[in-house]
């Protein structure tokens, strides 16, 4: 069987299944070919492909997205070298591990870990699987431990609506299927993991530059921030910490500056959407947990 | 008379109704590296014992978004992001050909694996996969976790959902 015929068996297969995306497109699809915007035809080929891609998409399992996530962090760990204390990285990773519990994606293939990166930049990565980066430069614009859970709660409301992952262009998603339909039950052969990592490479390469360069859809920001909303409260953290910071990156961050400037929605838009989920009351101020922030994140 | 009769024909139908759910119990599969299963539903919960990828349980009850589950004899409760509906086949085998992209079934370890990434490794020298491992060993243990809520007064709601 060649390439081609394979390609197109993956598809068969795959558009057999109704998917989520199958259908929201075929909404769409169906307005745009009753108000003539789209030929029938045209509206038929976009439905068929739409199904295609979403299952495809389901294909990915965690473990998957582990990898993925291991070498997103690795490529960005590799320009913004770790900031080895481990004061702050136990703190760090105490703070967020305890949050994770309180999402609605609390396991991952390999739990949820957290590092700071070496930058004064105001910078935060998440990676697929729960590989969460912060800057020293994030961390200056926390005053205290709402504010960092905040910035950590943030971070892993990108994981949980798995916003790394569709930043992989979709057409990968086929070519891993295909791949896969072609080695069968067969161990993977060496040209396999050839074609593999070269679809690796380039969705790697679609994520990070997504996180670092254009930075998510603006909505995909406030949903983030929606989900931190929930996650700190049902973890006994205000949410008001998250605004509080907000507050202090606005004052922090350069004009034209390649962190945050560049790849998130101005703190003042992302404060006026918080407002409007916010209701409860800003918590008691805590004298051990305000003792331990100024603890930890001494030298940072 | 037709009162016995009456309760001997609904607890027939009742005991065929339950020997029909049970006929038809989810059967669910473990899609992380590993899952602890706990005696209630919450991430404090006691460990009974631990699940490995792929292991299979079978649905009981639902609580939230926590299964209470059996597996192998024992029985407690896991978080849904855990379980996958598909089943996950540790080993190339029978079947496995045909079903690969059905949507039903997940090969484990196949597509970006081990293998994939020590090409990759080879192909980015300049990439140091060093400071992730280090990461992926940071695991906080459970009590100093609960301990450092305790400290700083975190009341959860209701436990994690």
């Amino acid at each position: 069987m060649n390439p081609r015929h394979l390609t197109a068996l993956a598809l068969c297969v795959l558009v057999a299944g109704c998917g989520t995306l199958e259908k929201i497109s075929e909404v769409g699809t169906g307005l745009a070919s009753a108000t003539g915007v789209i030929s029938e035809d045209q509206a038929k080929s976009i439905n068929k492909s739409a199904g295609a891609i979403d299952k495809a998409s389901e294909s990915m399992t965690p473990e998957q997205e582990y990898y993925i996530g291991r070498t997103v962090a690795a490529t960005i760990l590799s320009r913004n070298k770790p900031f080895d204390q481990r004061s702050i990285t136990t703190y760090l990773n105490t703070i967020g591990q305890y949050l994770a519990m309180f999402s609605d994606k609390p396991e991952t293939f390999s739990g949820y870990h957290f590092l700071v990166m070496d930058t004064p930049d105001i910078n935060a990565f998440a990676a697929p699987g729960g590989f969460i980066l912060v800057s020293r430069g994030m961390l200056r614009c926390c005053k205290n431990e709402e504010a960092l859970a905040g910035v950590l709660a943030h971070e892993i409301g990108h994981v949980e609506l798995n916003h790394g992952m569709l930043a992989i262009d979709k057409s990968r998603y086929s070519a891993v299927v295909t791949t896969l339909l072609a080695e069968g039950a067969k161990n993977l052969a060496g040209s396999n993991v050839a074609e593999l990592t070269k679809v690796f490479e380039g969705s790697i390469s679609d994520i990070t530059s997504k996180m670092v360069n254009s930075g998510y859809a603006r909505k995909y920001e406030f949903q983030a921030d929606k989900s931190a909303v929930t996650i700190l409260e049902r973890a006994g953290y205000s949410p008001n910490g998250l605004v509080a910071m907000l507050q202090q990156m606005e004052k922090q961050l350069k004009p034209g500056g390649h962190d945050f400037a560049k790849t998130h929605p101005a703190p003042a838009d992302r404060i006026a959407e918080l407002t409007k989920l916010i209701k409860s009351a800003p918590a008691a101020e805590s004298a051990a947990r305000q003792a331990r922030f100024n603890d930890n994140m001494r030298g940072v | 008379m037709h009162i016995k009769r009456f309760f001997l024909i609904s607890g027939i139908l009742s005991l065929s109704a339950a020997a029909a759910i049970a006929a038809t119990a989810t059967i669910m599969s473990v899609q992380v590296n590993k899952a602890e299963l706990r005696d209630t539903p919450s991430p404090f919960g006691k460990v009974v014992t631990s699940l490995a990828y792929g292991d299979k349980v079978s649905i009981q009850s639902q609580n939230g978004a926590w299964s209470q589950v059996s597996s192998s004899g024992q029985s407690g409760w896991l978080h849904n992001s855990a379980l996958t509906k598909k089943t996950i086949v540790m080993k190339s085998g029978a079947g496995a050909q045909t079903s690969a992209s059905s949507g039903e079934m997940a090969l484990a370890g196949k597509g970006f694996n081990s293998d994939v990434e020590k090409q990759f490794k080879d192909n980015h020298k300049e990439i140091n996969f060093a400071p992730v491992d280090k990461m992926e060993k940071i695991k906080i243990p459970i009590a100093d976790i609960q301990e450092f809520a305790k400290e700083g007064k975190l009341q959860a709601a209701g436990g994690a959902k």
